[in-house]
């Protein structure tokens, strides 16, 4: 009977399904890439780190490090990097990278991706360096040409296109030049302050426990400020990394679904509405209520299961696009392969969500009285309201079990549901208030057309509230990406007062800091900062030396303040990013020789320490007692040198040091010009061009922006579905209502109007609800999480929502096209029966 | 007295799949300004084409109908519309009303599509005339049958038409509201000095008025005038 029944009129609902069809795509492509991104990430986790396991350390080791390496056997193969300017003398260009000198077989592991192939081998015998191939790219350098890095000139042996440890942000901003580990000290790069970075990598025992290692050797090291990473442990970091954003794009898929799943509550409701007559007769010839419920329950299981099957074939093939879309994020090349547990969740979800969603309107077939044959009566189903409270609980439970699942943590998976609640209740509420007011207050002395068209809103069957909440959600979702990304782009962004620098010049040592500000002021620009920078570590926090802190599980400071080795200078006043919180800035020096400092408020917080706490430092071997006198907010958002550690001047003026130097570029091509003489001049030193790791930073946030923008566009497009069907469903109603218009005499101008306006109508309420919701969430976020000030962008305003009204009317007119062609008489004659 | 419809040669086939189904063949008749005119006949007679044509609701195949004046075979959908709006009137046999208007909104829905400006006086004007002069702002929903009925009366006369046309106006209501409906229809018409055209199987309701067509198999059985009684 139920297949029976649906093949009369079940292609109706198909439509509907194709909505739950797109979300489940979305989450099953999502779930499956997830899985082989992990699988990969195992498979593939010697091949991103080159060895099975690496020492690393930010300084020279010392004889300890290299006892435990030698423990191990020694190491197979080292490297050491550092930023530094490469000049390129065929344009004369100088640009920001990434050196690393390599020794040994290394990579032991995956390979060096070169071109030509015979470089990745053919650039040690020849003492050339090979380039990043997007580097090579930008300055139009090709093998043969010549790269200077600091005092040497080496030959390019080829490109470089991907190696071991060399992709991500860093990457990005200092493109990697792999030399041989030999011609690094000719150079000259490496400095007092320079930031070089050692590492020595090893080829595991077959039977060898890297795990036992880790946890062995990787304390003793901590003490020595040294860092043991096996692959196992690097590959799990770097598996919680994608794992987050999975989860993320995770749930921006669910949303899609759960707006598809109203969709489906929304057709069933209509369909079952159609249906009461045919429940009423059936139950008026011997049908019992279960049967009758059965039937239309096993038709939507159907269809769910339907749904369920498209969805995975669809998601099949979108797991196949996403290597292409997170090209950019991915440090290794993913094998896509089939996830059946991916698969069976899609079934599931499909079966589950249209029963569940699709419950409450089914209920009323419960309660049709077999009186309905010979009248029809409007509130026939008051008792199936005392169901409702149990679907509506069911279904909260369902999405918050599938948040759970998806998350792993209770907490995020209730904030989750919350925050769906409130944009799903705030989209809802807000298009039911303003529906109520409109007709309230009536706008009676509108023409008729634009009266009418308002009417529509209000037909019988009418799907306005659905379709304001699918427009809603599906704007809500594409603003509130672009304000944050706004958001996250104005915490970086460079300030354009006169005094902000743009260029800043590192690891100026003492001896170049005049001629190198000359050189700046010859150029005719200013120089806004001359910063000396002191490195140093902390040794002892109040009364514990930081050895016995890090030994100690149970210490509560932040471990990084205990490893970091702090660039630290020295001033008597505070500058435009930094406020105090508590104490004062300068103080005067006490003459039992304790040094007072100041503290970032975050590192203050992290090493537990407060106004009048002891603090010693090895400034390079020299040990300095020193009480924190000042405590200071920091905006680390603002471009600029900010330190967590600011000593008083007359302490640190004959300690080792070397500087830094900002000045203001006005354009990119002074600052160019300056770069190359400034590199000329001073080959060690390394510029930082604020202006490009902005514009680097802006890309990568355009890449993730693209990603999520990605998922997100599957609300909208089941929003269309949603609308399309919806416009579908109503389809008889609107034909009916436009020929008796037309009848009457009504021209297609007037019936155009009507039709174009309700539709304008419903992009503008769910369009402008949606983003003004957003504006709201955008706010707060601003406020609460990033804490900036916020400036929303236009776009949502000036592109976003003239799109959505063009697509809503586009959708509505297109759908509208039969009934304003279909001929008046052939629909009074149906309606005559 | 001059011809308000004059119906020559008509003919309407449909098409469905291969076969052709010719509903109206070969139909003349003409109707004088004033008359009260029948149409009868069987089921799938071709009585309900037959008005729907006359209205200009659709096209004929073959054949020629002049409406007030106007040719409606030279007339595009649009003119066909201006001139039901302005010359016309309906009564169908399911109301249609606009279920999301009050019964005033729907009276008036005519003299809107005009631009006309005031309607809502002589909508309440008719309301009152078909007795539901407290049933204005009551939506079709919230009225039994047979109040619809005199809604969709007061609307069909709202634009003073020259001619109306009733499509079975009683086949949906039963016989005490059905006869009230007819009695309001005739009194109405009378005032207004309409052309009325019924559609209708009902002979006791046909034999109201002043002349019948009868038909079959869409062909014209006859065509008579009744002596007044």
């Amino acid at each position: 009977m139920a297949w029976r029944d649906s093949k009369a009129s079940g292609s109706r609902l198909l439509l509907f399904m194709a909505s739950i069809i797109l979300g489940i795509a979305a989450v099953v492509s999502i779930q499956s890439f997830s899985e082989n991104l992990e699988e990969n990430i195992a498979i593939q986790s010697k091949a991103l780190m080159g060895a099975d396991f690496v020492i690393d350390s930010n300084q020279p080791p010392n004889e300890k490090v290299l006892a435990i390496i030698d423990s191990l056997g020694g190491a197979d193969g080292r490297s050491v990097g550092f930023p530094s300017m490469a000049v390129f003398p065929k344009s004369g260009d100088a640009k920001l990278v990434g050196v690393r000198g390599i020794e040994g077989g290394y990579p032991f592991y995956g390979e060096l991706e070169t071109l030509p192939e015979s470089a990745a081998k053919a650039y040690k015998k020849s003492s050339g360096a090979l380039v990043d191939a997007t580097l090579m790219l930008q300055y139009g350098l090709k093998a043969g040409d010549s790269i200077k890095l600091g005092n040497t000139m080496f030959p390019i042996t080829g490109k470089l296109i991907s190696a071991p440890g060399t992709s991500g942000i860093g990457a990005s901003i200092a493109p990697p030049v792999l030399i041989p580990y030999d011609a690094v000290e000719g150079t000259g790069l490496i400095q007092v302050g320079s930031r070089v970075g050692y590492d020595f990598y090893f080829v595991a025992e077959p039977d060898q426990d890297l795990v036992a290692l880790d946890e062995q050797v990787d304390p003793q090291l901590d003490v020595e400020n040294a860092d043991l990473d096996t692959h196992i442990s690097t590959a799990e970091q770097l598996g919680r990394s994608y794992d987050n954003f999975g989860k993320f794009l995770n749930l921006i898929a669910f949303i899609a679904l759960l707006l598809g799943c109203i969709g489906v509550a929304s057709s069933v409701h209509i369909y079952i509405q159609e249906k009461i007559r045919s429940v009423a007769i059936l139950k008026c010839i011997g049908a019992t209520r279960k049967q009758t419920f059965f039937i239309y329950l096993l038709q939507i299981t159907g269809m769910g299961l339907f749904g369920g099957v498209l969805g995975v074939l669809g998601g099949l093939l979108l797991q196949q696009s996403f290597p292409l879309l997170l090209q950019g994020f991915l440090p290794f090349e993913v094998q896509i392969s089939f996830v059946p547990n991916a698969l069976f969740s899609g079934l599931v979800l499909g079966v589950l969500l249209s029963v569940l969603f699709a419950l409450m309107p089914l209920l009323n077939t419960w309660f049709v009285s077999p009186l309905q044959v010979l009248r029809i009566q409007e509130n026939g189903f008051e008792k199936s309201r005392k169901l409702q409270f149990w679907v509506v609980l069911g279904i909260l439970l369902f999405i918050f079990s599938f948040s759970y699942w998806l998350l792993g943590q209770l907490l995020f998976a209730l904030y989750f549901v919350l925050a769906v609640l409130v944009v799903f209740a705030l989209l809802w509420g807000v298009a039911t208030i303003f529906m109520r007011t409109i007709k309230k207050y009536f706008p009676n002395s509108w023409g008729f057309t634009s009266r009418q068209s308002l009417l529509n809103l209000y037909r019988p069957n009418n799907q306005t509230t659905v379709l304001i909440l699918a427009i809603g959600v599906g704007t809500f979702l594409i603003s509130t990406l672009y304000f944050t990304k706004d958001i996250l782009l104005a915490q970086v962004s460079l300030e354009a007062s006169e005094d902000t620098p743009n260029l800043i010049l590192m690891d100026v040592q003492t001896e170049e800091k005049l001629a190198a500000a000359q050189s700046i002021e010859a150029s005719g620009l200013e120089v806004l900062n001359n910063i000396p920078i002191i490195t140093m570590r902390m040794h002892q926090i109040k009364d514990r030396p930081v050895r016995e802190l890090i030994l100690d599980s149970t210490a509560t400071q932040n471990r990084w303040v205990l490893f970091h080795e702090f660039r630290v200078t020295y001033r008597d006043t505070l500058v435009p990013s930094e406020r105090t919180v508590e104490g004062s800035w300068p103080i005067e020096r006490k003459e039992n020789g304790i040094i007072p400092v100041s503290l970032s408020d975050n590192a203050a917080e992290d090493a537990q320490v407060k106004l009048g706490d002891t603090l010693v430092f090895n400034v390079q071997g020299v040990l300095m007692t020193t009480r924190v006198a000042h405590l200071r907010e920091v905006d680390w958002a603002r471009m600029q040198v900010n330190f967590n550690i600011l000593f008083p001047s007359g302490v640190l003026e004959e300690a080792p040091q070397f500087h830094v130097l900002t000045t203001k570029a006005p354009d990119a091509d002074k600052s160019a010009s300056l770069q190359r003489e400034l590199v000329r001049k001073f080959p060690t030193v390394s510029i930082i061009d604020l202006r490009q790791i902005f514009t680097v930073i802006e890309d990568i946030l355009s890449k993730i922006a693209w990603v999520i923008n990605f998922m997100a566009f599957f609300s909208i497009l089941t929003g269309i579905i949603v609308l399309i069907g919806s416009v579908r469903t109503s389809k008889y109603q609107r034909i009916k209502e436009n020929v008796l218009l037309r009848t009457l005499g009504a021209k297609n101008k007037q019936i155009l109007r009507i039709t174009a306006l309700e539709y304008f109508y419903l992009g503008l309420l769910g369009g402008g609800i949606g983003i003004v919701l957003s504006l709201l969430g955008s706010l707060l976020l601003a406020q609460f999480v990033f804490e900036v000030s916020f400036v929303p962008s236009a776009i949502p305003f000036l592109v976003v929502l003239p799109s959505i009204l063009v697509l809503v009317l586009l959708i509505g007119m297109l759908n509208s096209k039969s009934v304003l062609q279909s001929p008046p008489l052939e629909v009074l004659r149906k309606e005559g029966g | 007295m001059s011809k308000i419809l004059n119906v020559e040669h008509l003919g309407k086939t449909y098409t469905s799949g291969s076969k052709e189904l010719t509903v109206l063949d070969d139909i003349s008749f003409g109707i004088e300004e004033g008359e009260t005119f029948a149409i009868i006949g069987p089921s799938g007679s071709g009585k309900t084409t037959l008005l729907g044509l006359c209205a200009g609701l659709d096209c004929a195949d073959r054949g020629k109908i002049e409406l007030c004046g106007s040719d409606l075979g030279s007339l595009n959908e649009d003119e066909r519309a201006q001139l039901r709006n302005q010359k016309v009137g309906f009564i169908f046999q399911n109301f249609q009303l606009l279920p999301t208007l009050t019964a005033l909104e729907n009276v008036v829905v005519p003299l809107e599509l005009q631009g006309a400006k005031g309607p809502t006086k002589i909508g309440k004007e008719l309301l009152g005339k078909v007795g539901l002069g407290d049933r204005l702002h009551h939506y079709p929903t919230q009225l039994s049958g047979g109040e619809q009925q005199r809604v969709a009366l007061a609307r069909a006369f709202s634009n003073k038409p020259s001619i109306l046309f009733a499509d079975e106006p009683t086949g949906n209501l039963d016989q005490d509201t059905g006869d009230r409906v007819i009695q309001l229809l005739f009194e109405l018409n009378e005032e207004a000095g309409t052309t009325l055209v019924i559609v209708s199987h009902d002979l006791e309701l046909a034999q109201k008025c002043k002349r019948i067509l009868r038909l079959r198999g869409g062909k014209i059985v006859s065509n008579e005038v009744l002596v007044e009684s």
